[in-house]
Formats: C-alpha cells, structure tokens, sequence
C-alpha cells in the first residue's frame, strides 16, 4: 500500500528553496498538466450545480439509456437519470471521499511519526507494531468487512480507509524525523533552549512537508482507486453518485449501452493518472533530476590537451626492459548535458615497462584514478576517453569495445581496487568470487579453480584459505578482503596489475603487511604494477619509476631514486614537504604553492 | 536462520491473534437483526428469537469469543448462517482458486517486472523513459479498469476468451489457463509498473557499486555480471516491494474474480459482508490473514536466500 514511503523519502535531504519549487512545477509540463487537470476536477466538483440543471437523482423511467442529445448530454443511464449531471455530482462526492482519506492519514500518521521520531521511546514500538499489523491487512478485505458493520457509507468508508493508509505517512515522516534529530543544527536549536514544538516547526515540518505532498498525491489516488472499486462492486452508498457507482450500473449494461462504461472509467483514469504524474513531477523537481539532455549530432566539444611538458628525468638504468604500456596524450572526459566535455586527465603520457613498478603520485582529484580506469577500459557512467592512445603490448587499447576489453581484464591487465570491502560482491562467498574469473579466462574446470583459489589463499598469506573460501565478504576484515582483491588479481597470471591506492582505506598496521604481500609478489611472477598512491612513502618503498601528476597532467617523471634525489617541479618539492611535515596524510596536499612556502617557518 | 524463522512465525501467529480478535469485536458490535435477515420478513417473532438462540446471538461478546476461538483453533469456523455450509470447506475450495491467480500474477509480474527493469537500467535513453511513462499509467489506472477493458477488447469484441467464468484445471488445463489470462493481465500490470521502476532503480544502484568495476575487471562475462551479481544484489529491495504488491493483489483479486466471475473468495466476501454473514467473514478474515503471514514469511526467507548477511547473523 505504501512502497512509494521510501522512494519519497530519498528526496527529503534535498529540500529548501521551496518558494521555486511551485514555480518549477509549473514550468515542468507533467507537472502542470497534472495540476491543470487536478484544478479542473475540483473546478467540476465545487461548481456542479452550475454545470448542468438535470437532478443527477432524477429518475425518468420511460427515457432509460438514451443515446447523448441537447437534453441529455451524455445520455441517460439505466434508470434514466442523467449521465453528466451524475459525473458531475460524483466527482464532487469521490472527491471529497478521497479527500477525507488522505486528510485522516496523513493527520495520523504525520502526527504520530513527529512524535515516534521524536519522542520515541514506548511510542516508537507501539506506533511501529500498529503499522506492521495495518500494513497486514488487505484493504478491501477491510473496508468490506467493515461495512458489514457500519453499512454502505461513504464517508465512514473512506474514514477507516484513512486510518489504514496512516502507515505510509507514519513511516515517511518517521524516517525522515529521525534523520534531523541528531543533525547539529537540530542540536544547537535544543542546545539554545528552542522548545520542542517550535523545533518541530521549524527545523523537522520543513524536512518532511514535500514529501508527505507527494505521497499525498499518492494516497489519494489509491483512495479513489478503492473508493471506485467498492462502488463498482455495489458496496457504496446507492443514495449518493460516485464513480464507482456509475461504473457498477454501466457494468451490467455493457451490452446495450457501452458507451455509458466510458464516462466514468475515463474520469477515474484521468484523475488517478493526474494524480500520478503530480507526485512524479514534484519528485522529479526535489531531486532536480532534469535529466541532462543528449546533444543531437556527433559534434564532438573541443578537446584540450594542451600544457607545460613534464619534467622528465633520464633513464639511469643501462637497458631498459620492454615496453609493455604506452599511453600517449590521454584525455580523458565527462559529456556534459550541454554538449562541453569536462575534462578530468588533460594529455597524460606515460610509459610501464615489462616487470616494473611504476608509481602514479598525485592528491586527490588530480586524475590519477581516471587515468588507471581509462586503462582497464573501465571508465564510470559518462567518462569517455576523448583523446590520445593507449598501446598494450603492441595493441591500441582505446576505441576497443567492452566485449574486445573483456578479453584482454583479468588476463593480461589486472586491478586491484582502493576499498576492499566494497569490492567484493556481498552476495556471494569469496571462493565464488576468485574461481569465477578464473573459469572464464583461464578455461579451467572448476575443481581445478578451487584448487588455485585456495593455492592464492595461502599465497597471500591467510592463514585458513579453506574457511576465507567459504566465507562471505562481510565475514573477514578489511586487511584479508584486501588480501583476497590481491588474490584476485593475480590469479589469472596478467602482465600488468594496476593497484589503484591498494593500502590508503586500510589500517596503518596493516598497509606495511600489503606493502610487503604486493612487493613479494611482484618480485615473485615479475609482473608489471601501476601503481596509483598519493603517498611518496609507498612509491619510496616499492617503485622503480615515478609519474607525478597534477591536474590531469603528468609534470615530473623518472627512476624514483633521480626523483628523489633531485626534484625539478615544485608540485613534486611540495609533496616531499609534505610527508616530511606531517608523515604522508592525506589531503594536506592542496594549494601545493602556499603549502611549500610556509613548511619551513611553520616547523 | 531457524530461529529467525521461527520469530517470524510466532510474530505471525500474534498478528492472526490481533486481526481475528479486531475483527470479532467490530462485527459483534455491528450487531443488527441477523436472525430476521436470515429467516426472512414473514417468519414470526417466535422463530425468529428461537433462531437468534440456536445462533448464540444472545450470549456475551467474551463467551462467544472463546467459543468461536476453541473450535477456530481445531479447524471448525462454524457454519455458514444462510447457507448452512462449514465455513471451513466453503473458503478452502474458493481459497485455492483466488490464490491460483494471486500466485500466478505474482510469478509473470516477478519475471516481466526484472526482463523491463534491467531493460530500462542498462539502455537508459528513451527505452528508459516510456518504461517510466508506463510504469506510471501502469501503477495509477485500477486493476479493475484495465479489466474492464481487456473484457472489452478481447472477450466481447475479438472473441478470443470467455468474457466470465472459470474452467477448473482438472476439468481442462487449455480451459484453465483461457479463463486465468485476462484476469491474470489486468492484475499484473499494476504490480509490473511497480515492481519494475524497484528493479530499474535498484538495478541502477547496484551497477554503480565497486564491486562491479572488480568483476568487469577479473574479464567475468557482461551477462554474468548483471544477471549474476547485479540482479541479486538488486533483488532484495525489489522483492520488498512484490511482497507488498502481494497484500495489495489480494484486495485488487476481490474485484477482479467479481468482473469475470470467477468462483474464489471475492463473490464470497462481498456476498457474506451485505449479508452479515458472519461466521463466513470471520473466515475470511482468518484465511487472509494466514496467506498474508505464510506468504510475508516466504518473501522473508528469499531475502535471506539472497542476502547472505540477513541469512548468517
């Protein structure tokens, strides 16, 4: 009765400049259709008398289902009364019927949602039992039996319909109270010695007030839905014209008159559907989802790569190995809905040879991450890459379709991602995990995986591989999930591991062990790692090349020793400042320049 | 997960307890003249207090109460008062027929709602929008409505089905599923709109977690990702919201059975609740009442089938 509580509750954060919110409903054309049509309803409900001068009750017996004419507009039905002076009464009686609905449950449950949410305590449980057993119960079941007690009324109906509706109103402003109340503007009111009430008032009505609009909207539809379906059925009240009713007596004449069947099945679908798309437009309006319109054409916006070139450091090494990634001038985007490409990775180049560790340094948002996404082909929703190359062993990577890349995942290029937890599939054990891929792109049987997988297991150091194998995500600790994302991704023997910040989510214990695990490892199967970090500690203890990077650009690069000897650029200089400041954190990285000119005095 | 369940089915089992002793109290205070109903205008005052005896109506509410929640407990509902039929046989048979359609919606709705909602999360673009658009007019136009109309459209005007009636399966199983379709349909479409913008969003949800770059990542196949891992991780919220469509149908079911006459409980509630039948919509209210608790109960045990941490704490 009530699913649309917790989709309406998504959009309870984002409220506030609400006096746009009527004017932005108007401009929507879902939305004003709807409340054009809604208006008309009312205008048809409260000016009934003026629209027709037939007695809706008038029966004439001797005119019965008359064909529309001057007199009659829509005809007469099967007693002879006429059919538009009926719809007309009966918008205004299904009106206020379904008005009474909503106006009961969303007074109840509001109400006792402030409170249960506020107050909670006994309150909560109570209000939380009655809801689940209100939930229960068919509403029609409900209402029919209850009108074996109360007989056919309209408005007692539609009362205790009111009553059982209370729960998607309690529910919503229940959720929605609990997420102000510990908000510290909440606290500083209590804190100032606001009353409740006014707390109430001010701070949590305004949180939930659009909300409860829209499942207004909602309630009220379903109200009118049932409403008409009791009438349909013969339960409403015979005295007075519903929808409902004017179905039930077109229903038994669909064979001599069916044009009676359209008038009112057209106005309850128009009304509900109104009703519909006003609480999707006020949704859609809360969240501010215009939805960003595709640009027509393949006008492609102009790509920038331009920059200073990086500082490069020259090889100290007698012969280099092989080349195994080349990427050249990557630019890498995100379409806009007005056609421009935001750019995030500005013409990165930068080359990993065969068995290295290459270190991919930069703070937050300097593109780094797009740049290793971009090379496993695994860019998010909407990122593209606009420009330049990436060759693998010889093959250009950009341009392949995702069916081409697949081949090429897992086998060849490897990942390791940043947050263990949320890496792993939370529905399904670890061993499933690690032996899927492995049957995929390796071909083997799934014995033969299992054994590999717990082979892995041991490899990367957990100590009871069989039970890791049978455990689900959520049943190991950070560390071995990381252990397990490691194990993952060497277990189809690639060329090229790309560990995008493999330690930063984990504890400062722990990221010395996977430091070590991924050094012993690299050194063991001579793999290749790009290794993405923020942290020139990590890239000191296992990098034999350096990349630093800086606002989508690559600006310093070379063998890590040169570069750490030596560096040229003052975001590099900047980064060492850093970790000799304040021993490698995170985020004290931006406005690099400021930052390099106070490290000294600041000591 | 047997002592969950066992939770969940002595939750159950005081829910029944709270909705029958609800029930009980309100139609005992509707009280009105059910003897003379029953016997009719001519009957004399005699028959009728000698019938009004024989019925119990005389006695206290708590008695009467107790009486009837003994013998519930043992399986006897007592008898119809203007049939004379046991309760018990009467809803069981009419039981099974309306729960054929419940289920059967249930079921098309479940596989049409993942077929449009993981459509509509991976095309996006315009196949996404008149998915919307149709879930919209899909969950605002009554079930009873789109049944009128199918009668309409394909019983009265192309003949293609019975426009009322319903053939056993025992009797014909082509005659069966022929007076379980339309009804089935306009069921259907209602829950479907619901269930599939669930699905779409949760779907769209559950793409954009880590975990899924990862699985891309190890080379596992595109259809195996969504339809492996993705649409399990979506599942659960999506079966939240086919539980609740489940209560819904119930009701939607009543009008439904009525508009193609088909033999479940719908003619009987609305038959026994203008009568004052009471021992008759106690039954029903007993026999819902279960369904909604077994079922609740089935919906719960699948999430823990598709959510190992619901499952293992």
């Amino acid at each position: 009765m009530s699913q649309s509580a917790d989709v309406t509750l998504e959009v309870a954060e984002n409220v506030g400049r609400r006096s746009h919110l009527a004017r932005r409903m108007l401009k929507n054309p879902t939305g004003l259709f709807a409340i054009i049509v809604i208006a008309l309803l009312i205008l048809m409900a409260a000016l009934a008398p003026l629209l027709t001068s037939q007695d809706p009750d008038y029966a004439d017996i001797r005119n019965i289902l008359a064909s529309p004419s001057a007199e009659h507009l829509l005809g007469t039905d099967s007693a002879g009364r006429d059919v538009w002076a009926r719809l007309v009464f009966a918008t205004r009686y299904s009106l206020l019927g379904a008005a009474l609905a909503t106006f009961l449950a969303a007074a109840i449950g509001v109400t006792s949602g402030l409170i249960a949410g506020y107050y909670g305590r006994w309150f909560e449980s109570v209000s939380a039992w009655l809801t689940s057993l209100v939930m229960a119960l068919p509403g029609l079941v409900v209402l029919l039996a209850a009108r074996a007690v109360i007989g056919p009324t309209l408005w007692g109906a539609m009362a205790i319909f009111g009553v059982l509706l209370a729960p998607a109103f309690y529910r919503l402003t229940h959720a929605a109270v609990m997420g102000v109340r510990n908000e510290l503007y909440v606290d500083a009111a209590r804190v100032a010695g606001v009353k409740d009430p006014s707390i109430i008032g001010r701070h949590i009505l305004t949180v939930v007030r659009a909300p409860v609009i829209i499942q207004a909207a909602i309630v009220t539809l379903i109200a009118i839905a049932i409403q008409a379906g009791l009438g349909f059925i013969g339960m409403s009240d015979p005295t007075i014209p519903t929808w409902g009713g004017m179905l039930n007596d077109a229903f038994t004449k669909m064979y001599q008159q069916p044009l009676l069947l359209v008038w009112p099945a057209s106005i309850i679908a128009l009304a509900s559907v109104a009703f519909a798309l006003f609480a999707n437009a006020l949704r859609d309006e809360l969240e501010r989802s215009a939805k960003p319109k595709k640009v027509k054409g393949k006008a492609k916006a102009a790509v920038n790569a331009e920059g200073a070139a990086a500082e490069v450091h020259a090889e100290t090494e007698a012969a280099p190995r092989d080349l195994l990634l080349e990427v050249d001038g990557l630019v890498v985007g995100y379409d806009q809905p007005d056609g421009s490409l935001t750019q995030v990775v500005n013409g990165v180049s930068l080359t990993v040879r065969k068995g290295e560790v290459h270190g991919l340094i930069g703070e937050s948002g300097s593109g780094k991450t797009q740049t290793a996404f971009s090379i496993l082909g695994l860019l998010p929703e909407g990122g593209r890459v606009a420009a330049g190359s990436i060759v693998f062993d010889g093959v250009e990577l950009t341009g392949k379709s995702a069916k081409q890349m697949r081949r090429i995942q897992g086998k060849r290029i490897s990942y390791v991602p940043q947050e263990p937890m949320s890496n792993l599939d939370p529905s399904f054990t670890i061993g499933s995990q690690l032996v899927e891929p492995m049957r995929e792109t390796l071909g083997i049987s799934g014995k033969e995986a299992k054994a590999r997988a717990l082979d892995l297991l041991a490899k990367v150091g957990l100590p009871d591989p069989e039970k890791t194998f049978r455990s689900y995500p959520h049943q190991v600790s950070g560390g071995q999930a990381q252990r397990v994302l490691i194990a993952g991704a060497i277990s189809c023997e690639p060329d090229l591991i790309i560990a995008d910040e493999p330690t930063t989510a984990l504890d400062v214990t722990v990221q010395a062990d996977i430091l070590d695990l991924l050094r012993g490892l690299q050194q063991e199967l001579g793999v290749a790692v790009l290794l993405v970090t923020h942290n020139f500690g990590v890239v000191a203890d296992l990098c034999d090349r350096v990349s630093v990077m800086q606002k989508g650009r690559i600006v310093e690069t070379g063998p890590a020793r040169s570069i750490f000897a030596g560096p040229r650029h003052a975001y590099t200089q900047s980064l060492f400042d850093a970790i000799l400041e304040d021993g490698a954190a995170r985020g004290a990285l931006s406005h690099s320049s400021d930052r390099h000119v106070n490290a000294g005095g600041a000591k | 997960m047997v002592q969950f369940t066992l939770r969940r089915l002595g939750a159950g089992v005081v829910l029944l307890f709270a909705i029958t002793t609800i029930a009980y109290l309100l139609l005992y205070l509707s009280g009105g003249d059910i003897a003379r109903q029953i016997l009719g205008q001519t009957a004399t005052e005699e028959t009728v207090a000698k019938k009004a005896e024989e019925l119990g109506l005389n006695e206290p509410l708590v008695p009467r109460y107790i009486d009837w929640l003994g013998n519930a407990l043992h399986g006897d509902f007592g008898r119809s008062w203007f049939s004379s039929q046991p309760v018990a046989e009467t809803i069981t048979s009419r039981l099974a027929v309306t729960l054929t359609l419940v289920v059967g919606t249930v079921l098309i709705s479940a596989l049409v709602s993942i077929a449009l909602g993981v459509w509509a999360a991976r095309k996006r673009g315009w196949v996404d929008r008149l998915i919307q658009v149709l879930s919209i007019l899909g969950f605002a136009i009554p079930s009873f409505l789109i049944a009128i109309l199918l009668v309409n459209v394909f019983a009265l005007n192309l003949g293609w089905f019975q426009p009322t009636g319903y053939t056993r399966w025992s009797a014909s199983p082509a005659g069966w599923l022929e007076s379980v379709t339309l009804p089935i349909i306009a069921l259907s479409i209602g829950a479907v709109a619901a269930v599939a913008q669930q699905v779409r969003g949760s779907v769209i949800d559950a793409q954009r977690q880590d975990w899924v770059r990862t699985l891309r990542s190890r080379g596992v196949r595109e259809n195996k990702v969504i339809y492996k891992h993705v649409l399990r991780n979506a599942g659960g919220p999506a079966l939240a919201v086919l539980a609740l469509q489940f209560v819904g149908l119930l009701g939607g079911t009543l009008i439904v059975e009525q508009i193609f006459a088909i033999p479940g409980i719908g003619p009987l509630t609305i038959q026994s609740t203008t009568q004052g039948d009471i021992p008759i919509v106690m039954g029903v209210v007993v026999a819902t009442g279960v369904v909604v608790v077994v079922v609740n109960l089935v919906f719960d045990l699948l999430q823990g089938f598709l959510n190992p941490k619901v499952r293992l704490s």
